[in-house]
């Protein structure tokens, strides 16, 4: 009985721990990717909110997968641009995936 | 008992400002009690520092930023005031939304002195303000002493640099509005590193454009002390060919050693002298004043290291060094996108540090600067620049990067746009 309630004591402390880790990382994942995703907002404006009449397209609440396909085809060559061709070519997919995520998740 | 008082009384009024953000926001990681983060600059870097240590924390960490400027005045498009095509109310932005919307504690005074020992700022005013870090980004010191003559000559008003924004950028255009037709004007250029490495091209380029509409028979000359255009060269060099034949001169390997007030006269090592109506010398640039006071200047005395993942510096632990002050990794420019981009890294590198959570191990930056070749017709050259932490440095990405095929007016219309959005992205 001692033996018992010791092990599940022993093994929530565990699991608190595990997931208390888990929290911690996910909370810097989530700051990480923020501070990547704002890489785009020195042009396309905080958070992907450019300011009213911008010829620059605001980025807040695009799509994911459409936001995604169009900068791989800015990457790949496909999509024409005055600059945006060559800022996708230093982008990683991972990085590309990661800004798509977090403005398709930005409220309007 | 002072001090506590008085952190208190600047918590309070952080949170004051800050009320209508907060709601809603949930709190990212352990943010300790006493977490501070001091600002030491509001330009494109301390601004944008400022601004993102209260977002990436969710308006958990406080910052005081101090900045002797009433109102933040942009260097990009300032070309476009002396060019006579925008004013100076189009590049100028109060710092009231910084503090307002973001809760970021304005002091509007200068920093006399830093110890990185005792974590302590003190202002030029008295006060002393304890950190936690502390933020350089306190841009360049123009070194005029290293031209003989020009300190005094700048001092009264003759002769202007007009490369921080401000005062002297109007002074400069009354100077070509007031110069007759059948003038020279000549833009002296230092040897790179420099604060905007085609911002004397894209002057030259605006002045030009001014006096072919106004004063044809006016002549701009650029005596360059670099061996070749330092940026963007050969579209540069193409549109004055095409558009500027007759007016622009462009004269390399000119390194400005005097001036001589009284005959308005450029002195060169080596070339023959050169007078001009208007004179605009750029001397030779180094970190802020404030940064080289403080040790933190400690490549050639100019420049200061950082270590790049966090932008802290390589001198003082806690102390963030920022903007056109550092030691650049290598085809960095010194920009205002790329001090913007310095501080969004280092706004979550702090507030990473402060709540005991691991540091982005992989940060980018990437940089876009346009420059205006007339009134319309724009050129860009753009970057983006990985974190290798390997070499702990940045590398840009192969293949990635460049510039316009051709002078175009629809990047005149990103460009203007660009200076709106990243106004509002550095201090709204």
């Amino acid at each position: 009985m001692k033996t018992t309630s010791l092990r599940l004591l022993a093994a929530t402390a565990l699991m608190l721990g595990v997931s208390a880790a888990a929290q911690a990382q996910d909370k810097a994942t989530e700051l990480h990717n923020r501070a990547t995703a704002a890489m785009c907002a020195n042009c396309h404006g905080t958070d992907g909110r450019t300011v009213e009449g911008s010829a620059i397209p605001s980025l807040v609440g695009m799509p994911k997968d459409y936001m995604v396909l169009q900068l791989k085809a800015f990457k790949d060559g496909t999509r024409p641009a005055t600059v945006m061709h060559q800022i996708t070519k230093g982008l990683t997919d991972a990085q590309i995936n990661t800004i798509s995520s977090y403005y398709a998740a930005t409220k309007r | 008992m002072k001090r506590r008082s008085f952190v208190q009384a600047s918590m309070a009024l952080g949170s004051l400002g800050a009320l209508s953000s907060m709601v809603g926001c949930a709190s990212v990681g352990r943010v300790p009690e006493k977490a501070r983060v001091v600002v030491v600059g509001g330009g494109y870097g301390g601004a944008t520092a400022a601004k993102y240590v209260r977002m990436l924390s969710n308006y958990q960490i406080d910052v005081t930023l101090i900045e002797p400027n009433g109102e933040f005045v942009s260097c990009p498009i300032s070309n476009l005031v002396i060019g006579g095509s925008k004013t100076m109310a189009d590049i100028t932005t109060p710092y009231d939304k910084l503090s307002g919307k973001h809760g970021v504690n304005i002091v509007r005074d200068y920093v006399a002195n830093v110890d990185p020992a005792k974590k302590t700022v003190t202002l030029a005013s008295g006060p002393t303000i304890r950190y936690d870090k502390l933020v350089m980004s306190p841009g360049i010191d123009l070194m005029f002493n290293t031209i003989e003559g020009l300190k005094e000559a700048n001092a009264s008003g003759q002769i202007l640099q007009a490369w921080k924004a401000g005062p002297e950028t109007l002074a400069l255009r009354r100077q070509l509005e007031s110069m007759d037709d059948g003038g020279v004007y000549a833009i002296t250029i230092p040897e790179a590193p420099y604060r905007c490495p085609p911002g004397p091209y894209e002057r030259a380029s605006q002045v030009a454009h001014y006096f072919k509409q106004h004063k044809p028979k006016s002549k701009v000359l650029i005596l360059d002390a670099n061996q070749d255009v330092t940026s963007k060269g050969p579209l540069f060099k193409k549109f004055w060919a095409d558009n500027y034949k007759g007016i622009l001169e462009y004269m390399p390997q000119h390194k400005v050693m005097a001036v001589d007030a009284k005959t308005n006269t450029l002195k060169f090592d080596v070339q023959n002298d050169v007078k001009a109506n208007v004179l605009n010398v750029l001397p030779a640039m180094r970190a802020g004043g404030i940064a080289v006071q403080s040790n933190l200047a400690n490549v050639n005395a100019r420049w200061c290291g950082v270590h790049y993942q966090t932008f802290e510096s390589t001198q003082a632990k806690d102390i963030h060094v920022i903007g056109d002050s550092i030691m650049l990794a290598p085809l960095m420019p010194k920009s205002g996108h790329m001090a913007n981009s310095h501080g969004k890294v280092t706004a979550a590198a702090i507030v990473a540090q402060l709540s005991d959570m691991p540091v982005n191990p992989a940060p980018f930056l990437s940089n876009t600067c346009y420059s205006f070749v007339n009134d319309k017709l724009v050129v860009h050259v753009a970057s983006v620049h990985q974190y290798d932490d390997k070499d702990k440095t940045y590398k840009t990405v192969p293949g990635s990067g460049g510039v316009s095929s051709a002078p175009n007016e629809l990047e005149g219309i990103y460009a203007w746009n660009w200076a709106q959005n990243i106004w509002a992205d550095s201090l709204m």
